[in-house]
């Protein structure tokens, strides 16, 4: 399939990537390249094969639900935010 | 590799490194130094010493990390705008684990933004040059790590490697590269690029030092639950391998590989014949797919990884926005390189509704027709021997307005991270015009010492 500009400006969107005009161009050129590329696989028949989602048979991991000290703590993590007040970060009004 | 003892200081180890550092600076190894806190705690293992305390087997050794190593020392950057002002307040398990072991971390190495890339050309803050020449890339996206142990400005730096980024730049720069079995180094503590596929591991000069590095940051962590039992456990020389037999991967000595690099392959599959090897040549005809299984997998996990940056919790924030969801999008934009777009983009391309099944899906199942093939190939090999790059070191500048073509560098070093097996990268030759060439060899999982055993045994014996 071809990538399209409405195809990049929906991606952006789904990407949450506000894209200025001068990117978008390039982005249907590269997107459509690899696109095409990634599409060799139709050669391939995976009928009847079971998907690969990791790489070892891995099970959940249990473990019991006590509370560890953290090597961080609410201060060092606050101060990683543009704006906090009253130990909670501020956020422009959602509603 | 030098381990400071009553005789050799800890000082003048860390001290010529980051004089060496400062030398080779236009190489621009590093995205920053950590030189006063590094001379301090030389002095402190200089005292323990002298004091007759046990120091640890990396005393006073000093080395870099890639900068998606957290570590609070400095700011943790990923070589992103995104993370260019981010003090860790967490130590990632591999550095900690190095440092309780006496070593020391000079400095911060670059990296393609996010490791996203084959050149570090995609690096926030430039590129890396490369060790043999400054008009050619380091590779990518361990490329400062993989030039400061080249330039001999450290023995030893720490890499993360998702579809090649630890053995390509090693390859590229000469040195040797280890990426390890899928789980057997903590990712705990370094930025998440594809999470099915990014394992942690080295790059040094030397098998031994490639076998003593990585049995100190393997092992089980309960912050990563992905992490196997510790199996790097046995003497280098223990680890010898069961037939003696390696498969030359067939498909990869004619289509797209320059005919310099399949030379170094056959002479290298020469020498292990002399070592005492039987060597074949094996045809796998699944692996040509196995780029397009990856950058259909790839970029669909780095799509879920990066959807945290939104500028809220941590990391850049656009200035001056006033709603939410004008934050989260320019800061994205601003925050990310475009290598780092194009494959969100891409990810989320694969993922969307309609061309799940046709892409991410069909990948999936492409995966395991691919990982059927190696257990297949295992039952008859030790490992399996290619190239790690299909051309030696190419010029600044050469492929970075064709994507797609930055993406060819990774054909034959995405394999093993698609079935989480180890491989280990050797320097196996160079070029008529002087440029390393580098091999690799790939084995069953948790086979990465024997990998280990075989490339002494070839260098010590051929």
């Amino acid at each position: 399939m071809a990538i399209t500009r409405k195809d990049v400006l929906h991606l952006a969107e789904l990407s949450n990537l506000r894209l200025s005009e001068d990117q978008i161009e390039p982005l249907i050129k590269d997107l459509d390249n690899i696109v095409g590329y990634i599409s060799q696989l139709d050669e391939l028949d995976t009928d009847g094969v079971e998907p690969t989602y990791q790489c070892f048979d891995m099970q959940n991991v249990w473990r019991e639900d006590v509370i560890e000290e953290f090597e961080a703590n609410r201060e060092d993590l606050l101060n990683l935010t543009v704006e906090s007040e009253d130990h909670q970060i501020k956020v422009p009004k959602v509603l | 590799m030098i381990i400071a003892d009553k005789n050799t200081k800890a000082v003048g180890l860390v001290r010529a490194a980051l004089d060496k550092a400062k030398e080779y600076e236009d190489y621009h190894c590093f995205i920053s130094m950590n030189e006063a806190r590094a001379l301090d705690r030389a002095r402190e293992i200089d005292e323990r010493i002298a004091k007759g305390e046990k120091v640890g087997r990396l005393a006073g050794v000093p080395y870099a990390i890639k900068d998606n190593y957290l570590s609070p020392e400095g700011v943790t950057t990923a070589a992103s705008r995104m993370l260019d002002n981010f003090p860790s307040p967490i130590t990632a398990t591999a550095v900690a684990k190095l440092e309780a072991e006496g070593a020391i971390m000079i400095g911060r190495a670059n990296l393609d933004s996010y490791a996203h890339g084959s050149s570090t050309e995609n690096s926030y803050f430039g590129p890396t040059l490369n060790a043999r020449d400054k008009e050619r890339v380091a590779g990518g996206s361990s490329g400062g790590s993989a030039a400061a142990v080249a330039l001999g400005i450290v023995p030893f730096a720490l890499g993360s490697d998702t579809g090649g980024s630890i053995r390509q730049p090693a390859s590229y720069n000469g040195v040797w590269g280890m990426k390890p079995t899928y789980g057997t180094v903590s990712r705990y503590g370094v930025v998440a690029m594809a999470s099915s596929l990014d394992t942690m591991g080295c790059i040094a000069n030397n098998a031994e030092d490639v076998d003593l590095i990585m049995s100190i940051i393997a092992g089980k962590d309960p912050k990563d639950s992905t992490t196997l039992d510790d199996f790097w456990t046995r003497e280098l020389e223990d680890a010898k391998p069961k037939k003696k037999t390696i498969g030359i991967i067939k498909d990869f000595l004619k289509d797209g590989v320059d005919p310099e690099v399949s030379k170094t392959v056959l002479s290298y599959a020469n020498k292990m014949k002399k070592a005492g090897y039987e060597v074949e040549e094996i045809s796998m005809p699944i692996m040509k797919y196995g780029l397009a299984i990856y950058y259909i997998i790839q970029p669909a996990e780095v799509a879920s990884n990066l959807s945290r940056y939104d500028g809220i919790r941590y990391g850049h924030r656009a200035a001056e926005i006033t709603d939410l969801d004008s934050i989260y999008g320019k800061t994205r934009d601003e925050g990310f390189m475009p290598e780092n777009k194009r494959r969100i983009m891409v990810g989320n391309f694969v993922l969307s509704s309609g061309f799940f099944d046709a892409y991410y899906l069909k990948a999936q199942k492409a995966r395991t027709l691919l990982i059927n093939a190696y257990n297949e190939a295992f039952e008859k090999y030790d490992a399996l021997l290619c190239a790690v790059a299909p051309a030696p070191a190419f010029k600044l500048g050469e492929k970075t307005d064709d994507p797609l073509q930055m993406y060819m560098e990774d054909m034959m070093s995405v394999l093993a991270n698609l079935a989480g097996l180890p491989a280990v990268a050797i320097p196996a030759g160079e070029s008529e015009s002087g440029l390393p060439i580098g091999v690799q060899l790939i084995g069953p999982r948790k086979s990465d010492q024997v990998l280990l055993n075989i490339a002494k045994n070839v260098e010590e014996n051929a």
